[in-house]
This record gives C-alpha cells, sequence and structure tokens, in this order.
C-alpha cells in the first residue's frame, strides 16, 4: 500500500528531521528536569514526547497529526495556567508563605543559630568519612572530630600542627576543591560539642575556623514540633503554614510555608472588610466602565465608519489610516501619556486647551471616571471602526439598492438592513471588547492606579477602581507583601463573572440571529 | 525499523550535542548538584578534578577555575564592580558572572525566584528589603564579624536583625537640602519656615521642592515629620524599631496641620512629582529641593547639568531636629546558594573593602560604610559628599520591619490628601490613617 508517510520522499526526510528535533529538545528537557529534580515536569514531557511520536509516526491519527501542536500549546499556556491558578487559589501563598515546610524550618534554624560572641574559635581541619563531612579540631592540645550526629570526641593519632589537624586516621583530609563542591553542606553543618544540646554546636562560614553557635530552636521531627531552647517553649504546626505556641506567640525569626488552606481564600470575600465592603459598589462601577467603553467605542466607531464608507469621499484611505493611529500606540504609553496631559497644574489639556485652567481631571472621582472612559473611548474606537468597516463592506449592496427601489428612507434601509446585519458580524466582537475591558488593568493602573482614594481607609474603593485593580491594591501586590492565594480566588470570581455576563450575552446574539 | 533506527540516532546525537555542550558550562561550577557531578562526569573531560588540584596551590596564577557565583546588579553598579571582580577571579579562581537587573526588579524578582528555588548566590540591594526576605525565607545570615569593626555602625546596624546579620552594607544614602547658588547663595535660616520665607525673597517659581505626587512621598517627606516629634516606630530598649506607630497624637496632629498648610499656600503640592521636582529645579525655578545622591550626581544629575549646588542639612519645622532615613545599600546572599564559602569570601573579604567601595561611590554618589573609604580624600575632599553626611547627622535608620510595608502607602496617601487639601480635617483623618494602619500591622501580623 502507497503512503506518503512511508516513502523516502522529501516530506519523509523533513518529517525524519523534525521529529528528531522535537525528539531531542523532548529528552534534552527531560533530562534537564531530571537533574533539577522536577518530576511532574519530567511525567509530563515524556507523556508529550511519547504522544507526538505515537501521532506522527503511527498511521492512524489522522485528524490528530493536524490539531496536535494546537493541543499541546493550548495545555501549556491555557489548561496548565488555569489549573495552577486554581490551585494557588487554595493555598496561602504570599508575604512570609513563599517555602516549603522543610526549607522554612531550615531557615529558621538558621537564623536562630547564633554565634556566641564570647565563645572560643578553632582552627578548623574538613575531614570526610563515607559521604560525611567531619569537623576536626584541636582544643587544649586534644584532637577532636565530630559531624551533626557525633559529637565531638577525641581522636587518637592524629598529627597536630599550629594547633591544626593536619592528618587524621580513618579521615581524608579535604582540600579547598573538595570544599567547594560541598560549600552549603560545610556551612550548614553544626556539630554538637557535646551530649547536651545547650552547650551549643561549632559551625562555620569559611571552612577555616570553627565557632560556636547556640541553636535556640530544636525541631522534633517525631512530634513536628519546634522547641525554643532558651526558654523551653514549645511551638506546634498550626495548620496554616506556621509554628505556633499554645499562646498564640509567634517563634523568633518567624519564617512561614505554603500549604493548602481549604476555601479561606474565598470565605475573605465574605470575611474580609476590605474586600466584602468595597465589592459590590466596585462591580457595579466595572459592569458600568466595561459597558459604556464598549458603548461609546462602538458609536463612534461606527459613525465614523458609516461616513467613510460613503463612496462619495475623497481621500478615504488616509482618513482611515489616520483614524487607526491610535490603535497602533502601546495602549500602556497612551494611558501614561493621558496621565501627564491630564496633570492639573502641568497638563497640557488644562494648560493650552483650556488656558490654565485648574480642573482636577483625576484628582475628582467623578471626573476620573469620565476621563478613564475618554481616554478609553480614544484607545478604542479605531478597533471598532476597523471591524464595522470590514461589517458594511460585507454587506451585498444589491440588498440596499432594492431597499431603496422600493423607497425605503435612509434611516429606514440603516436601521432594517445594515445594523441587523452589521450586529450579526459585530455581536461577539462586542462581547468579547465588554469581557476584555471588564479586566482592563493596564488603563486604569496606568491612568489613575485605581484612584482617586478616599483618604486611607482600605475599605473604600478608589474612584475608578474595577474589580482586577481592586484585587491588585487588597492582595497588597504593589505594597510588597502580596497576597498570591487571595488575589487568584479573587480573579477566578472575577472569571465565573465575566463567563456568566459573556454566556448570557451569547445566547442573546443567538437570537439576533434567528430574526435576521 | 530501518526508520526508527535512524530517528533514534539522530536524536540521540542532537541529544548527546545539547547536553555536551551544557555539562561543560555545568561541571565547571559548584551550583550544580553535588550528586549530579558523577553522572556527568563520564561525558565531558572533567574540569572538577583539575580545578581542585589546581586550587590547592593557587595563589598567583590559577589555570581552573574552583567555582562561579552568580549575581545579581543594576545597570550603574555593573561597570564598577567589574574591577573586584577581576581581582577575585585572579586571587581565588573564582568568576562572578554579574548579571544585569533593573533595580526596581530586583526585590520583587529576588523573593520571588530564590523561594522557587532558582536566582543568584548575591544580589545588591537596600537594607529596607531585610525584613521581607526574612520572613520569606530567602536570604541566608552572613557572618561579618571579622570586619565589621572597619564599616560604620550605622550601616552594619541597618543589616542587622536580632543580633544576626544579613547583608554587607557598602553605602549609605541619605536625602537633604540641596541648594542652587546661582540663585541663592547663602542660607541662613534655622527653620523650614525661614527656609521658604528666604526663598520666596528671591522670587523664583518655587521655593523649596519637594516630591509629593498623587500618592504622596512618606519618605522625602520624613524629615519635615520627624521634626514635629512624630517618629515611624516606637524603639524596644535595646534599639530596634517595634511595631508600634510612633506618630500618633498631638505630634502627628501638628504635622498634618503644618503641611495642609503649606499646600493651602502652594508651597506644597500633589502636582509635583519626582520628574516635575527634578526639572524644575534644573531649570532654575527653585533656589531648594530636598532631594538624595542620585540627582546630585551621575547619569542626569544636577551635577552634569552644570549646576553650582551645596547641600545642607534640612532645618526643622517642629521643635527637634529634621532627620531623614538613613537607607543602605549593600549585598545579600541568597538561602538557596550552593557556593555560600565563596560567596561568603567575596562578600566579606572583597566587596568591603575601601577601594572597591570608593568605585562604587564614582557612580552612585553614596557615602562609602567602610570607615578607611570615608577618611579617603575622594570623599573628605567632595562637598556633595560632606554636606550629604552633614545632613545625615540626625538621621534614623530606615525601618526594615515588615510593619512598614504596611505604613507607606496610607501614609503618603494621607499627606498628598493633606497637602491638595482634600483631607479638610487634618487631625481626623490623621487619627483615621493611624487606626487603619494599626489594623492592617495587626492583621499582616497574624
Amino acid at each position: 500500500m502507497y503512503s506518503p508517510a512511508r516513502n523516502w520522499g522529501p516530506g519523509f526526510i523533513a518529517k525524519l528531521i523534525i521529529m528528531a528535533l522535537i525528539d531531542a529538545i523532548g529528552v534534552y528537557g527531560i533530562y534537564s528536569a531530571w537533574t533539577v529534580k522536577a518530576m511532574p515536569i519530567v511525567i509530563v514531557m515524556i507523556l508529550l514526547v511519547l504522544v507526538a511520536n505515537v501521532v506522527y509516526f503511527a498511521r492512524r491519527f489522522v485528524p490528530a497529526k493536524y490539531i496536535l501542536p494546537g493541543l499541546i500549546f493550548l495545555f501549556i499556556f491555557q489548561i496548565f495556567v488555569m489549573l495552577y491558578t486554581a490551585y494557588v487559589a487554595f493555598t496561602n501563598y504570599g508575604y512570609g508563605h513563599m517555602i516549603d515546610k522543610d526549607r522554612a524550618i531550615a531557615q529558621m534554624q538558621e537564623y536562630n543559630s547564633q554565634l556566641d560572641p564570647n565563645g572560643p574559635s578553632y582552627q578548623l581541619t574538613m575531614l570526610a568519612k563515607g559521604s560525611d563531612i567531619y569537623f576536626g579540631i584541636v582544643d587544649d592540645g586534644v584532637a577532636k572530630v565530630g559531624t551533626d550526629a557525633v559529637a565531638l570526641e577525641p581522636l587518637k593519632g592524629a598529627k597536630v600542627a599550629d594547633n591544626k589537624i593536619t592528618e587524621a586516621p580513618g579521615y581524608t583530609v579535604l582540600g579547598m576543591g573538595d570544599v567547594a563542591s560541598r560549600q552549603k553542606e560545610v556551612t550548614s553543618l553544626r556539630v554538637p560539642v557535646s551530649d547536651d544540646p545547650s552547650d551549643g554546636a561549632l559551625g562555620t562560614s569559611n571552612a577555616t575556623s570553627a565557632e560556636v553557635y547556640r541553636p535556640v530552636l530544636l525541631y522534633d521531627e517525631a512530634a513536628d514540633t519546634l522547641t525554643d531552647t532558651e526558654s523551653g517553649t514549645v511551638y506546634t504546626d498550626n495548620s496554616r503554614g506556621n509554628f505556633r505556641a499554645a499562646d498564640g506567640s509567634k517563634p523568633p525569626n518567624d519564617v512561614g510555608w505554603r500549604t493548602s488552606v481549604g476555601v479561606a481564600n474565598f470565605a475573605r470575600l465574605f470575611t474580609d472588610a476590605s474586600v466584602a465592603k468595597p465589592f459590590a459598589e466596585v462591580l457595579a462601577w466595572t459592569i458600568a466602565f466595561a459597558f459604556l467603553s464598549v458603548a461609546t467605542t462602538f458609536l463612534l466607531g461606527l459613525a465614523l465608519a458609516l461616513v467613510f464608507n460613503s463612496p462619495r469621499l475623497r481621500g478615504q484611505k488616509f482618513y482611515r489610516v489616520l483614524l487607526i493611529l491610535p490603535y497602533a500606540f502601546p495602549g500602556f504609553m497612551s494611558a501614561l501619556l493621558w496621565r501627564a496631559m491630564l496633570n492639573t497644574q502641568f497638563g497640557v489639556v488644562n494648560q493650552t486647551l483650556l488656558g490654565g485652567a485648574d480642573i482636577m481631571w483625576l484628582q475628582d472621582p467623578w471626573l476620573a471616571k469620565l476621563s478613564v472612559l475618554f481616554v478609553n473611548l480614544w484607545l478604542g474606537y479605531p478597533y471598532m471602526f476597523l471591524v464595522c468597516t470590514g461589517a458594511l463592506q460585507a454587506i451585498p449592496s444589491d440588498m440596499m439598492e432594492s431597499a431603496k427601489v422600493d423607497g425605503a428612507s435612509p434611516w429606514r434601509q440603516f436601521r432594517s438592513i445594515t445594523l441587523p446585519l452589521l450586529f450579526i458580524a459585530v455581536a461577539p466582537l462586542l462581547i468579547s471588547s465588554f469581557a476584555f475591558n471588564f479586566n482592563n488593568f493596564n488603563l486604569i493602573f496606568m491612568l489613575t492606579g485605581g484612584g482617586p482614594t478616599h483618604g486611607t481607609d482600605p475599605t473604600r474603593p478608589g474612584g475608578t477602581d474595577i474589580l482586577i485593580s481592586m484585587v491588585y491594591r487588597v492582595a497588597g501586590v504593589d505594597d510588597g507583601n502580596p497576597d498570591y492565594g487571595l488575589a487568584t480566588a479573587l480573579s477566578i470570581i472575577i472569571f465565573i463573572l465575566v463567563g456568566a455576563i459573556a454566556a448570557f450575552s451569547f445566547r442573546q446574539t443567538r437570537k439576533l440571529e434567528e430574526m435576521a | 525499523m530501518k526508520r526508527r533506527v535512524f530517528v533514534f540516532i539522530a536524536a540521540f546525537g542532537l541529544i548527546a550535542a545539547l547536553a555536551g555542550c551544557s555539562t561543560s558550562d555545568d561541571t565547571g561550577s559548584p551550583a550544580s548538584d553535588p550528586a549530579d557531578e558523577t553522572t556527568e562526569g563520564s561525558d565531558v573531560a572533567t574540569t572538577d578534578d583539575d580545578g581542585a588540584a589546581a586550587a590547592d596551590d593557587a595563589g598567583s596564577g590559577c589555570t581552573e577555575e574552583i567555582g562561579k557565583l552568580e549575581m545579581w546588579v543594576d545597570d550603574s553598579r555593573l561597570a564598577a564592580l567589574a574591577g573586584v571582580v577581576e581581582t577575585f577571579k585572579q586571587e581565588q579562581c573564582v568568576t562572578v558572572n554579574l548579571v544585569r537587573k533593573n533595580f526596581d526588579d530586583l526585590r520583587a524578582d529576588f523573593g520571588s525566584q530564590v523561594a522557587a528555588g532558582e536566582g543568584p548566590d548575591i544580589t545588591i540591594g537596600a537594607n529596607d528589603w531585610l525584613g521581607e526576605f526574612k520572613a520569606n525565607g530567602v536570604i541566608a545570615p552572613i557572618d561579618i564579624s571579622a570586619v565589621a569593626s572597619g564599616l560604620a555602625p550605622a550601616a552594619v546596624a541597618a543589616y542587622t536583625s536580632e543580633g544576626q546579620t544579613y547583608g554587607v552594607p557598602y553605602a549609605m544614602e541619605n536625602i537633604g537640602l540641596v541648594r542652587n547658588n546661582a540663585l541663592l547663595a547663602d542660607t541662613k535660616a534655622t527653620t523650614f519656615d525661614e527656609l521658604i520665607e528666604e526663598a520666596k525673597a528671591t522670587g523664583a517659581k518655587y521655593s523649596v521642592l519637594v516630591q509629593v505626587g498623587d500618592k504622596g512621598d512618606a519618605y522625602h517627606m520624613y524629615p519635615i515629620q520627624s521634626s514635629f516629634g512624630a517618629g515611624m516606630f516606637e524603639l524596644s530598649p535595646d534599639g530596634d524599631y517595634t511595631s508600634t506607630l510612633a506618630m500618633a497624637g498631638d505630634p502627628g496632629h501638628a504635622f498634618a496641620e503644618y503641611i495642609a498648610k503649606l499646600g493651602a499656600d502652594g508651597v506644597l503640592s500633589v502636582d509635583i512629582n519626582d520628574s516635575v521636582a527634578k526639572d524644575q529645579f534644573k531649570a532654575g525655578n527653585a533656589p531648594y529641593v530636598i532631594t538624595g545622591p542620585w540627582n546630585t550626581s551621575g547619569d542626569d544629575s544636577f551635577a552634569q547639568a552644570g549646576m553650582d549646588i551645596s547641600v545642607l542639612p534640612i532645618p526643622p519645622a517642629g521643635s527637634e531636629p529634621a532627620t531623614p532615613f538613613l537607607g543602605v545599600q549593600g549585598f545579600y546572599l541568597s538561602a538557596k546558594s550552593e557556593n555560600t564559602l565563596l560567596a561568603q569570601m567575596f562578600l566579606v573579604d572583597y566587596l568591603t573593602r575601601s577601594d572597591v567601595q570608593l568605585e562604587l561611590f564614582k557612580v552612585g554618589g553614596r557615602t562609602p560604610a567602610s570607615l578607611d573609604a570615608q577618611a579617603d580624600p575622594v570623599i573628605t575632599g567632595d562637598p556633595i559628599a560632606a554636606g550629604f553626611a552633614e545632613a545625615a547627622a540626625d538621621a534614623v535608620v530606615q525601618p526594615s520591619i515588615p510593619a512598614m510595608n504596611q505604613v507607606w502607602t496610607p501614609l503618603g496617601q494621607e499627606e498628598a490628601d493633606l497637602i491638595s487639601g482634600k483631607a479638610s480635617d487634618p487631625a481626623g483623618t490623621w487619627d483615621e490613617m493611624i487606626t487603619n494602619i494599626e489594623s492592617a500591622i495587626a492583621k499582616s501580623a497574624e
């Protein structure tokens, strides 16, 4: 049987080369992920490489050959991101809860392991036995050796020069090169001075001298508790990512860890005053902002499109290019430019256009809302102009002519023919434009930053805060103490809201099509 | 069957090539997990053993490096560090890979990348990041006892938390009163009010420029605030900041009323943000501006514009001295660094050297932390540096405790609202702000 996929033609060779490249990159990715012990990535990569090979070398799965690349990108850039966002929403990931529990415990112990300023300092020899690193020191002329599990004990037969061990029977003396490859192991090693933990432990920061450190927190692995060796306080896991004493007090140099907190982040929508109180107010403005943005840009875009669609107009192309210009600028830059132009004292709008007026465009809550809508109109109408022009040109001219012959007025023609046909084409775009503006963070953040604010009360939203900019603020992202768990939980709620509104609107547009 | 074998060989060849390239990079670097080195070593001629051998008799000429460090640094200071990186390589056979980063991104990127187990060994930074980095467990303590006596005590204190040091300070910065000598040659004022009168007498468009902006600027306003006795936080008996606010009550009210009055008089304005303040001063429209060394020297600065300026202490508006915040720039060590020994050596023995700190002085104009460098003629003979040092006489270390994060935004906003006149009841809105900040601190400390 002839099959192009099995013939040694140029197409097959091209396929071979491409697949070889893909496999090579895939296996290299697996190997890289393996070396950093990222097991989930290893598994997913193996699956992807296997699926790609099966699909492209088996004779079956013809449709899959076309859609597989798209599916893979969909998985990586959409599905994975969504799943990860949903996962974060159920954790306490954020300020003070950035690392995992093992690291948090190690970090707290490191922060609390204090160098004893009055303790002795020893010349240090780094030794190894098997895979373990040992400290070798000379204490009062006696050579002593120990490691984290074995407290310092005298070693017989060691050779000592200048209070430093040079040879130790049973141990290998490590050179700087050996130490350089195990640095973290060396600096985090604490060798108990004796069997009594309160005597402290030897540690080093340079591998040439050892000093006495006093550990303040001891971790008990079996009980999963931290004990303060000075005060005797016992701290237990509070299952919200922190160690806490019975009275709720924190351990010194507290570090928390990432952990699951169930629906606590979603519950804050109802319990946290800085989220719950402004939510309804902000939601109302968000919907108004998104709706008015779409309505104003669409109406202006449509009006211009109708004018420039007239065959009698000369220089159509020239005007069209001019109209599209605002669309060609990056949106955030335009927003920043407008912010400067609307500055009360120095902005070009007040200074030049209004002859030195003192209008607080961005400081008054209502004027700020107006400014946001106006700037969004400036940014958004070229898009509407483009799609309307396209849709108008797609309306068959014989329909308009027959309407004219039937004696329909221009207004009647527009209402009964142009508009319904136009809506079929642009309704989905209007809905997506609504969804886009619902989350138009760039514009709000760059133009007003959500402001003007109502004083310093965190439960009062800014005058132009939309839901997503409010989330950014209450989740503390710009204050340097972000709560990603809360931020993702609230963005999921926004996603559900936008999804519901979009689904409802699409159902309405279907009716529109039936009408036509 | 034939085809499969061919694909396999082709794929394998590419993998080998890719893997080969990477391992030859990796083996030299102790950053790669030690456990991997045996497997990697079999592919490529290993550089580790040779490196170790070379390191043992290292001293002058070294042929093989014993390790690599990665360090994040901002654009302006990258060139100034190239010299010490070269010295370190010559003397210790360790390469420091300087990675160019935007200074504004350093804090967030270092925090998130180290938390994810990535990131550099060392980053440049500021002392007020310490609280956050520590709470997130992304930095490691550094034992600087060997060199601490050679560094300014305030600089060391700024990187010390509960008895441990977490960074190596290199330079101190604070704001001062910068005078345009072309407009005004002498300052006799001893209070802020007199200063404004003196400035107004010159007939310039503005008197004393202080950057405010829509959202306020609590850092630049702090000298005025502190001169009313309204400090940021109470101090514990051993001199650490506590999370109890020190700006509540009458001193805070006096400050609030004072800046509201300056706002009404047009001396302060929310329309004057950082760039407006800088541009207007450069344009000769004001005899005074309150700013820091980043605007007096270096790129795009007053010095570069050829201005004749002097730096003076800020006269108090209230009855106590005006104390600017002392910020201390320095270097942090990542908690995830695998190169702790080499990094400590570089940080403690090299970056604290006076010649290195003098080199860095040239790019930022910040006073070095090294006492030897401070005594150097380069510093003592520089009137601008001397002016900032004099302005820092009463300076207090900028708090690095986590509670500080809850203060900047509301305090700045309150100041902006007082200046713009939006907060018509200064004492009342000040009290409201105190309550809001206190509840935010309590919430974040849960």
